[in-house]
């Protein structure tokens, strides 16, 4: 394809072409790409996960130019950013407002996945490739937020590798090794700076390459889930789909803007988002003699908080510490499943029946009541209704090959609609 | 759907209305960063009563010259009783180890209290010292039961005694409460001077846990203009290009 293009076209762009598919990857996907032109407002947060990606990447570089991976060091160099070095402080708070709004703009992002059904036949490996972006981030937001050296950092991240210590057999030995000591220190605070600035991301790219290839491949699905391939004019070309450039490249800037938007409120006016995005004790410097009295993760991690400490009965020989985290680990790797959990007819929320959407809303209300929990100390009442929501949250899942066959769907019309 | 993010946001309020507090009700410290005046008899309260004992190790003198309105000779004369160069950070001479055999811990270092426990409860804590015997230094604290520290500012404010309340709860454990405060030994300034001047030494432990607070509001204002603008540039831009997509 790349040789027939170079041979009708001369000057600079040709010699490329001839020796890299330049013009062909812009083609396939960007000038040429077709996509629905029904995109709504959910649609916005894949680009905007990309934005967020690239803010992080480029904020990041700048941060390790002044930050000192050292357990001596490392909250004074942050002071120091926030100080001394030239608008030091706008890039440290575009990085940590940037971590929150990773998770929000992704959160978003699955729900829609969620509710258009954008995982199920033939879209099953973007899926799978998201739920590992989602792994990914999970882990670097992880591996990041030791390293400014606060109490909480500190912290979290104790109480966080403790947990691989509930492993029958192997735990003790597993933690020690994750820490290279045995607690949190200088050696723990070197290699999470390793795996933050330099492997997570590298394998975050590639899956976000290989995300955007199979979308690519099979195309984006829409609102009204709709294969709009079924459905090409005399030229090849899907009748209900537009090339992404112009079209779509121009309406996810107005989405980039209004992103923009939100997010200098939060870096110019509330960085530390009312204790959210900055937790007030991690402007203490970590001292291991000192536990906090209350260790809360941040918000985006506070659903499987909860659905950890949710646990607190031990089955046999297995401690409800270890249940706990077996438990939080399948509410994530439970995503996996889902292009084959739900067996509808129909992708999209909107030709659904009331079983369906009750269920979603239902999760949605489980997965912020859990988030909330998650912030909070543990009583016995909270920890009663952590019990519940978990299991509603697991049920969501457990239950949907049965819901989705039962529930009455609405014919799929054959084009895409405008609503 | 337009219901369930509606479900989403409502749902989402307890969750911002429920941040962790305080046991004890805090009084609000109300500080105002803008004014000047006050953040720099913050400044002289601050030098004179807390940087013997407690450091302010990110803070540079010059920086807050620059911020407070002050030349750095004024800071030079006035602020700096420790021999530090004015572009050096506000370190103390008191080395850790003495300082934790003669407190029992550290006095820990102050630039990002106020970040870490907030101006209502510095403000508070400022203005709960009460007499106590039992204490090492005589004195115990309402926000900050059995705290280390004497009462530095009690030539400012007086030394008072806490009139207290006990009560038996159903189980048969007394419960002692504070109730108000009565001033034994007055000090030089009157109650609303000192919690004038205690407001002052707040606004300038919240100026010093992030000095580019007011320029990042300042910015963040102009920064918001241009997106605003671009918003409505980039929108007809996208009008523009869809009108034929129907």
């Amino acid at each position: 394809m790349a040789g027939d293009r170079a041979k009708i076209q001369g000057g600079l762009l040709g010699w490329i072409d001839a020796r890299f598919p330049m013009s062909a990857m812009w083609e396939d996907h960007l000038s040429k790409y077709y996509a629905p032109k029904n995109f709504n407002f959910w649609y916005f947060f894949g680009s905007l996960a990309l934005l967020v990606l690239v803010i992080q990447i480029v904020s990041g570089i700048f941060l390790t130019m002044s930050y000192k991976p050292d357990a001596e060091r490392a909250f004074a160099s942050v002071e120091y950013i926030m100080r001394d070095v030239q608008w030091g402080w706008l890039i440290r708070y575009i990085h940590s407002t940037g971590a929150s709004a990773f998770f929000l703009v992704v959160y978003l992002h699955m729900f829609r996945g969620l509710i258009y059904g954008s995982y199920k036949k033939p879209r099953e490996l973007i899926w799978i490739f998201g739920v590992l972006i989602f792994l990914c981030l999970m882990a670097e937001a992880f591996f990041g937020y030791l390293l400014p050296w606060g109490q909480m950092s500190y912290w979290g991240a104790q109480v966080i590798v403790s947990l691989f210590g509930a492993i029958p057999f192997i735990g003790d030995g597993l933690s020690l090794w994750i820490r290279g000591d045995y607690v949190i220190s200088d050696a723990t605070l070197n290699r999470f700076f390793a795996f933050h600035v330099i492997a997570v991301p590298l394998v975050l790219i590639g899956l976000v390459v290989a995300h955007i290839l199979a979308l690519h491949e099979v195309g984006s699905n829409n609102p009204d889930g709709v294969e709009i391939k079924k459905n090409k004019d005399e030229n090849g070309i899907p009748r209900d789909g537009i090339p992404f450039h112009p079209y779509y490249s121009v309406k996810d800037l107005v989405g980039v803007v209004v992103f923009l938007i939100f997010f200098a409120i939060v870096v110019f006016f509330v960085p530390e988002g009312g204790g959210y995005f900055l937790e007030p004790p991690n402007f203490e410097p970590a001292d291991p003699l000192k536990t906090p009295p209350h260790i809360a993760p941040v918000w985006y991690f506070t659903p499987y908080y909860a659905i950890l400490r949710a646990v607190t009965i031990d089955i046999g020989p297995l401690s409800a510490k270890f249940l706990g985290v077996i438990l939080m680990g399948a509410s994530v790797v439970i995503f996996f499943f889902l292009p084959w959990l739900d067996r509808s007819k129909v992708k999209s929320v909107r030709y659904r029946g009331p079983l369906f959407k009750w269920a979603v809303a239902i999760f949605v209300v489980a997965f912020i009541v859990l988030g909330w929990l998650g912030t909070q100390p543990a009583t016995t009442g909270k920890t009663i209704l952590a019990q519940i929501f978990t299991t509603i949250y697991f049920l969501f899942f457990l239950l949907m090959p049965i819901y989705t066959k039962l529930d009455k769907t609405k014919p799929v019309p054959e084009r895409v609609t405008s609503k | 759907m337009r219901k369930t993010i509606l479900i989403l946001l409502i749902a989402l309020v307890p969750a911002w209305a429920m941040a962790a507090g305080p046991s004890i009700p805090l009084d609000k410290a109300n500080i105002n960063l803008h004014n000047k005046e006050s953040l720099q008899r913050g400044a002289k309260l601050f030098v004179n009563y807390c940087l013997s004992c407690h450091s302010a190790q990110y803070q540079r003198y010059n920086r807050m010259a620059r911020d407070l309105g002050l030349t750095e000779e004024q800071v030079a004369e006035n602020l700096i009783f420790t021999g530090a160069q004015v572009g050096e950070q506000m370190n103390i001479a008191m080395s850790r180890e003495d300082a934790t055999r003669w407190f029992g811990a550290p006095p820990p270092d102050l630039t990002l209290v106020a970040r870490s426990r907030g101006v209502d409860w510095l403000y508070t804590y400022l203005r709960t010292f009460y007499i106590d015997e039992s204490r090492p230094f005589g004195v115990n604290n309402e926000v900050f039961p059995s705290v280390g520290m004497p009462h530095v500012l009690w030539e400012l404010e007086g030394m008072k005694k806490a009139t207290t309340e006990t009560t038996v709860d159903k189980d048969g454990n007394p419960h002692t409460v504070i109730t108000g405060y009565e001033m034994v030994k007055p000090g030089s300034l009157s109650p609303a001077e000192y919690d004038r001047s205690v407001r002052d030494l707040v606004a300038f432990m919240a100026y010093i846990g992030e000095p580019a607070q007011l320029e990042r509001k300042r910015l963040g204002v102009w920064v918001l203009l241009f997106l605003v603008v671009l918003l409505v540039v980039s929108y007809l831009m996208k009008k523009e290009y869809w009108k034929d997509i129907h």
